[in-house]
């Protein structure tokens, strides 16, 4: 009786485990992509590197930074490269992101692909400008109950040339149950004069890994990585009324954006910027773009709260943003001069202000944004 | 000892008399789900046409070789169930490195093929029915050709219906389903012709 129980189980065990055994077997051999190398620009630059890890990660470890909001996840398809050998089709997991010439020219997320042999790839030269940043956090000062400004001083290299509008990545690191690095990309708030201190503005997302970090752990005085620049997102030229759309934490962008063009002296026929926010709670830095206000004759700067609470004793515009772009546009603003416009801030706010500038006479291509998602 | 059918007739018997689909109704839940889509049940097909034939042999050679000599055959359902989900995982690596293109084409499918009732269910009729080794792996590869006739098949009358004026209430699972009872009254046409068990 025992010795029967004892070889069924035996059995079951050595089958089980031959099995196991010829699985990690075929994973050494069939798994094991040994040296690849990744010619990058017709031999600009040449990497050797292990293969069976994303393109992504890859170049990020050797130095070269293509622009990610989400961190290697397939969710922003911000990681787009020109792959000029052949990787095997497009993974469904790209094609949302891609257009039907894109897909003819061979553009690929380089989070999706997997190294598994010799590569070669087309990034645009400015790409290699893309430096990791040593940075030390100098001041965080908490703007509103969920969002925090945080200034971080460049250490090693000590200064970043960006443009307004512009994104840089924070790396994150590990902490509690997070294993590894946390990626995530965040407007710079500050303007590019300030290349020796960048500023972000970071609002508190629940359950976000990198904003739980920033939120919870992260302390002035510590060091943090910053990698950047990155983005296509700032100003362009021209005669025109300059309408900024931003809500929340979307109002970084745009700070860089309007410090700098006060800076420099860049001027528009008027410049715009509608702020929303749900409640008094939620607003910030009122009080500054009201002194710039001042300051700069042809800058109007509208807030506009959803749903004021009692408390907020709330004197300015009430309603959705986009409402109140839409009845500035109408009164304020003089139909013959051309419109442009920068809008900055969640995806459905985004989407429900291309509507009404639109419907106002904005053409498409003078419609500037940043999704943040 | 293993029933005096040639493996060859087997093979056919597989395919269309006792389609395993259609006159035994194993592997409803993909059959239905992805049937919805003709290139993906193509892919799915071919992955159950290769696993089948894989573990038909493979089972059967442990069955035969190491289960029954050993008085173990009460172990035959674990044991045989490991070997589809090994057998599963290894053909997912090597396909992944030999063709990524067949890789990408069966996709989520690949893996899913290890819960598959189809697959245990021939391997289960290979046991019950005593089958010899050629008979075995010839069972196997028809078994899997008819899943993926059958699936190809319902996929196809399914572009169709889905251009057809069907009520309201039948659209989807409901016409799908009375699809699939006149195709397997069809096939039934085919056991009428020939028994073969």
């Amino acid at each position: 009786m025992i010795v029967s129980i004892l070889t069924a189980a035996l059995v079951v065990a050595g089958i089980s485990s031959a099995l196991a055994l010829v699985i990690s077997l075929i994973d050494l051999v069939v798994n094991n992509y040994g040296e690849v190398r990744i010619d990058i620009n017709d031999g600009k630059k040449n990497l050797t590197v292990k293969g069976g890890a994303p393109l992504l990660g890859t170049l990020g470890e050797n130095g070269i930074f293509i622009p990610s909001s989400c961190g290697g996840r397939a969710t922003c398809g911000v990681c787009k490269v020109k792959v000029l050998s052949d990787v095997g089709p497009h993974l469904p997991t790209e094609l949302p992101f891609m257009s039907q010439k894109e897909i003819a020219d061979n553009i690929r997320l380089s989070c999706q692909i997997k190294l598994k042999a010799d590569i070669r790839i087309s990034i645009p030269d400015e790409l290699f400008a893309i430096e990791r940043y040593r940075a030390r956090v100098e001041k965080i000062t908490p703007v509103t109950y969920d969002t925090e400004h945080i200034t971080l001083a460049l250490l090693e290299p000590s200064h970043m040339t960006y443009q307004a509008g512009q994104f840089a990545q924070l790396a994150i690191p590990p902490y509690e149950d997070v294993k590894g690095e946390t990626i995530r990309a965040y407007s710079f708030a500050s303007p590019p004069s300030s290349a020796d201190k960048v500023e972000f503005i970071i609002r508190y997302v629940p359950g976000g890994l990198a904003t739980t970090y920033v939120h919870r752990h992260l302390t002035e005085g510590q060091e943090l990585a910053v990698i950047g620049p990155m983005g296509e997102f700032g100003l362009h030229e021209g005669h025109a009324d300059m309408i900024c759309i931003a809500g929340g934490s979307g109002l970084a962008p745009i700070r860089s954006i309007l410090i700098d063009m006060h800076e420099k002296g860049i001027a528009k026929n008027s410049i715009w910027f509608f702020f929303g926010a749900v409640a008094g709670r939620d607003l910030y830095a009122v009080d500054e773009f009201h002194a710039l206000e001042k300051a700069w004759p042809i800058f109007h700067f509208v807030p506009a709260l959803s749903a004021p609470a009692e408390s907020d004793k709330w004197e300015g515009e009430t309603g959705l943003i986009t409402q109140v772009t839409e009845k500035y546009m109408k009164e304020k603003m003089d139909a013959a001069v051309p419109k442009e416009a920068y809008l900055c801030g969640s995806p459905g706010m985004i989407d429900a202000s291309i509507k009404v500038l639109r419907a106002g006479g904005v053409p498409d291509d003078r419609i500037y944004y940043d999704k943040f998602s | 000892m293993p029933p005096p059918i040639s493996p060859v007739v087997l093979l056919f018997t597989a395919i269309f008399t006792s389609n395993v689909l259609l006159s035994n109704f194993l592997g409803m839940c993909s059959f239905i789900s992805v049937s919805n889509n003709l290139k993906s049940s193509h892919g799915l097909g071919l992955a159950v046409v290769l696993v089948m034939t894989i573990t038909s042999i493979l089972n059967w050679t442990i069955d035969h070789l190491i289960l029954q000599p050993m008085g173990l055959d009460y172990l035959n359902l674990i044991v045989f169930i490991i070997v589809i989900a090994a057998t599963v995982q290894i053909l997912e690596m090597v396909i992944e490195r030999i063709s990524p293109a067949l890789y990408m084409g069966l996709g989520i499918f690949l893996p899913l093929i290890t819960v598959n009732c189809a697959i245990l269910g021939i391997v289960l009729f290979i046991n019950i029915r005593s089958y010899g080794p050629l008979q075995a792996l010839l069972f196997g590869i028809g078994s899997g050709i008819g899943w993926w006739l059958a699936i190809v098949s319902l996929a196809a009358i399914r572009i169709k219906v889905d251009k057809a004026p069907v009520p309201a209430g039948l659209k989807g699972p409901g016409i799908t389903l009375i699809i699939i009872g006149l195709m397997a009254m069809a096939f039934m046409g085919f056991s009428g012709m020939v028994s073969v068990q």
